[in-house]
């Protein structure tokens, strides 16, 4: 979490992209010169799979305000079928949050193909847009990574 | 019951059957059973109990016992033959070497119930015709019977043995239960509500590992949360985080394989509702992917490990329900 | 002996609480008791033991040591000791105020503790005598009176007054604090209500259950007992019994790295966890045997040899309640007892 001098509140985001398709997409988005906030931080992995649940709890340990997955379309995974089980486990994940009582807004997961820059850059300005409105992740806070 | 299963664990040893048999052991008051492994006839005679009280699902201790030497004979009860069978499903026991009795299940009893009613110096307890007659130092107090019974039983889902290589008494059927009912009410609260029943729920947490360690489903040879290598590995919960991803990554891990026992709840020596959280996950997969029942076959792919191209996306959790 | 009518506990604790952190064991919506700060309304648990026991005001589950901050090439190290505010825990059973002694033996033996003793000094220790005890409680084994109790300051129910007496100059000023809501009260019902307590302690299941044949001088007898194998095999190797006793002591200090900085702690560890005292070379107890082993072995039989012939143990009986298996002490004692 920022605040910056108009005292705004800056949210902060992690958003773990596959290597075959959502990071080419972020990657177009730049190449492309498509606005999206500085308040992103991407996370490369090998396939949207290779993101355990813990990695998404660790985030919100470290100071994340939300956390989005971006992977390939479903049919499209470079090793055929990761995003499918990606699908199944994040539901659930995102289910189980939810009853937790955290808020279902911090959460998101988007496929986002290679030649999506401009689906990329529009997502995560919603995304941020939508955690703003949240206000900083106090629910699955680790008080002990809160900087003073 | 007991002295049936004393005589056919008696035979069976005699016969050469088996070599062992795993069972409940009694205790130093009427409800304190430890399950435990009997050899001898005379082993059996002098300590093997099943009563009210033997709640303790074995099927754990088989991932070790079958892996022994010779044959081992257990009796499982109805939910405790579902915990095996996804046990064989996952490869984790012998099936071979275990020699597997049906007997009939629940609803057993729960000392903390009756304590809780302020009963206390309990020396005996008899269940007349579904009352309970306790005789206490301070005198005989009574009780009725299904205010002692434990909550996994409570809202039993089956009563039928999915796996067994011979049956005492009689066959049972799949209940028709309400287990989801307190999911469903937790559902319907506000997420506030929700966070606020959670937290003071786990904050009771102790993190003695009762849960993880009892549960059937948790058999990894090492637990994520014993290996100082991972970084998420913590002995206390030192802060309402810590809290809240053990409970949530020990459900995880199982979502899927758990086969809704209740043993976790069971053991939780500050009475967190555990099993609430695995509930969750089989009501959503139930929801989502089709009506699942863990442990009740010993081939189907687990839920978590198949996909469908047509599965509803992630979002959906975002789009049902109100706040 | 000086009195206070039961009803008017309330302005007991309101008093108490005026000048220092009062915590009392009260009754949870679940039926468990467990300590709480005191807050005005709160009611007084009849409960005979809380969950956790009272080890945890001066040994708590997490304590934060010490911080570093990193900088560049330079490391602060910032202490983060706070001076521990005065406070009373009233309503200690007999078994948990002699735990202390147990923990004292440990922490205050040099080199002291400073943080166990900080709060230590900090804390007054007002003990409550037991008039109801249960089947679990086996305290009379380790010469503990029930009817009683030790503690800086003692309180006994004769059922319509409580009474108070101070054991040391702690509690005397704990009893001076309050000296004007007390008044001196005739003993002779009360002796009857403790006469009583003492014949039921007899009566109790667990009550020829004795140390004699226990302590240091049958080490190697009962280390190499085959009974072990036996007793431990359903061990589940969870923390349960170690976090419920009021006198398990053993801790583990870790780093927290938390992105900016890190933090030093200390909890709780368990002899029956898989990495309990590990080291660079591995773990010296493989099996849960060796584990289940060592944590009997230690209370009674190690920690007598080294203590004067103290056993590690008060009989609270929390974990012959809470074990998920009911393996327990006295079964272990029952079972390797050498007459």
């Amino acid at each position: 979490m920022q605040v910056n001098e108009n005292k705004e509140f800056q949210p902060l985001i992690v958003a773990f992209c596959c290597n075959w398709c959502s990071y080419a997409g972020a990657d177009l988005a730049g190449t492309n010169r498509l606005n999206y906030p500085d308040n992103i931080k991407i996370i490369r992995v090998p396939c949207s799979c290779r993101v355990n649940p813990m990695f998404i709890l660790r985030a919100f340990q470290r100071g994340a305000d939300g956390v989005i997955l971006c992977g390939c379309h479903p049919g499209d995974c470079h090793y055929t079928s990761g995003n499918y089980f990606t699908r199944r486990r994040m539901t659930l994940l995102f289910s189980m949050l939810d009853f937790l009582g955290i808020e279902r807004d911090r959460t998101r997961v988007e496929w986002v193909s290679a030649a999506e820059g401009a689906k990329f850059a529009a997502t995560m300005n919603e995304f941020t847009e939508a955690v703003k409105k949240l206000g900083p992740n106090r629910r699955l806070e680790d008080l002990r990574c809160r900087k003073q | 019951m007991q002295e049936a299963m004393i005589n056919k664990a008696k035979q069976l040893l005699a016969d050469g059957v088996v070599d062992r048999v795993i069972g409940w052991k009694r205790g130093e008051f009427a409800y304190d059973i430890t399950p435990a492994v009997f050899t001898s006839a005379e082993e059996l005679d002098e300590s093997f109990v099943y009563d009210d009280f033997t709640a303790a699902n074995v099927s754990k201790y088989l991932v070790k016992e079958s892996r022994k030497d010779g044959k081992v004979l257990a009796f499982l009860k109805p939910c405790d033959t579902y915990s095996f069978n996804q046990l064989v499903k996952e490869h984790r026991v012998v099936r071979e070497n275990v020699y597997i009795v049906g007997i009939p299940g629940g609803p057993k009893l729960d000392a903390e119930k009756i304590k809780a009613k302020g009963i206390t110096g309990i020396l005996s307890v008899k269940n007349e015709n579904y009352t309970l007659k306790i005789e206490t130092v301070y005198g005989e107090e009574s009780m009725p019977f299904y205010e002692a019974v434990l909550d996994k039983c409570a809202s039993c889902k089956s009563k039928k043995h999915v796996i067994y290589d011979e049956l005492m008494g009689e066959e049972g059927d799949v209940l028709d239960s309400n287990r989801f009912d307190m999911v469903e009410k937790l559902e319907n609260m506000t997420a506030q509500e929700r966070y606020d029943f959670w937290r003071e729920q786990l904050s009771k947490c102790i993190r003695c590992n009762a849960c993880r360690n009892v549960c059937p489903a948790c058999t990894c040879e090492k637990c994520v949360f014993d290996n100082p290598d991972s970084g998420i590995e913590n002995k206390a919960p030192a802060d309402s985080f810590e809290e809240n991803m053990f409970h949530i990554i020990r459900a995880f891990h199982v979502a899927g394989r758990c086969t809704d026992c209740g043993e976790c709840s069971r053991v939780c020596p500050q009475n967190i509702p555990l099993h609430l959280l695995n509930r969750k996950f089989i009501k959503d997969i139930n929801a989502f992917y089709g009506e699942y029942q863990a442990g009740e076959d010993a081939v189907s792919r687990a839920p978590l490990n198949e996909y469908k191209q047509n599965d509803c996306e992630a979002n959906i959790v975002h789009e049902r329900g109100v706040e | 002996m000086l009195k206070i009518s039961l009803d008017k506990l309330d302005k007991l604790f309101e008093a108490i609480s005026a000048t220092k952190t009062l915590y009392i064991p009260t009754d949870r919506e679940d039926g468990a008791a467990e300590y709480r700060k005191y807050e005005s309304g709160m009611k007084l648990s009849s409960a005979l033991n809380t969950v956790r026991s009272a080890k945890d005001f001066f040994f708590p589950q997490t304590e934060n040591l010490v911080d570093f901050k990193m900088d560049g090439k330079n490391i602060e190290v910032i202490d983060v000791r706070e001076e521990s505010e005065d406070f009373v825990i009233f309503g200690v059973r007999a078994c948990d105020a002699r735990s202390f002694t147990i923990l004292d033996k440990v922490f205050l033996a040099e080199p002291v503790d400073s943080y166990y003793k900080n709060r230590r000094d900090h804390g007054t220790v007002v003990a409550m005598a037991c008039t109801r005890p249960a089947e679990t409680c086996f305290c009379g084994t380790f010469g503990i009176d029930a009817a009683a109790p030790e503690g800086d300051a003692a309180c006994y129910s004769d059922g319509e007054s409580l009474f108070i007496e101070a054991h040391n100059e702690k509690g005397q000023q704990f009893i001076d604090s309050i000296a004007s809501l007390l008044k001196d009260g005739d003993t002779s019902k009360l002796e009857e209500v403790r006469a009583k307590t003492r014949e039921i302690l007899k009566k109790l299941p667990l009550a020829k259950l004795t140390t004699d044949n226990f302590g240091g001088d049958k080490l190697n007898e009962y280390f190499n007992s085959d009974k072990w194998g036996e007793l431990s095999e359903s061990c589940l190797g969870c923390g349960t019994c170690t976090f419920v006793c009021p006198t398990c002591q053993c801790y583990d200090i870790k780093d927290f790295n938390t992105g900016h900085g890190i933090k030093r702690f200390r909890c709780w560890d368990s002899c029956m966890y898989s990495d309990f005292t590990k080291m660079a070379h591995g773990n010296p107890r493989l099996t849960q045997l060796e584990r289940f082993r060592q944590r009997f072995m230690h209370k009674l039989v190690y920690f007598p040899a080294n203590n004067n012939g103290e056993f590690g143990c008060v009989g609270c009986g929390r974990c012959l309640a809470k074990c998920p298996i009911s393996m327990n002490i006295v079964k272990v004692m029952k079972a390797l007892e050498v007459k």
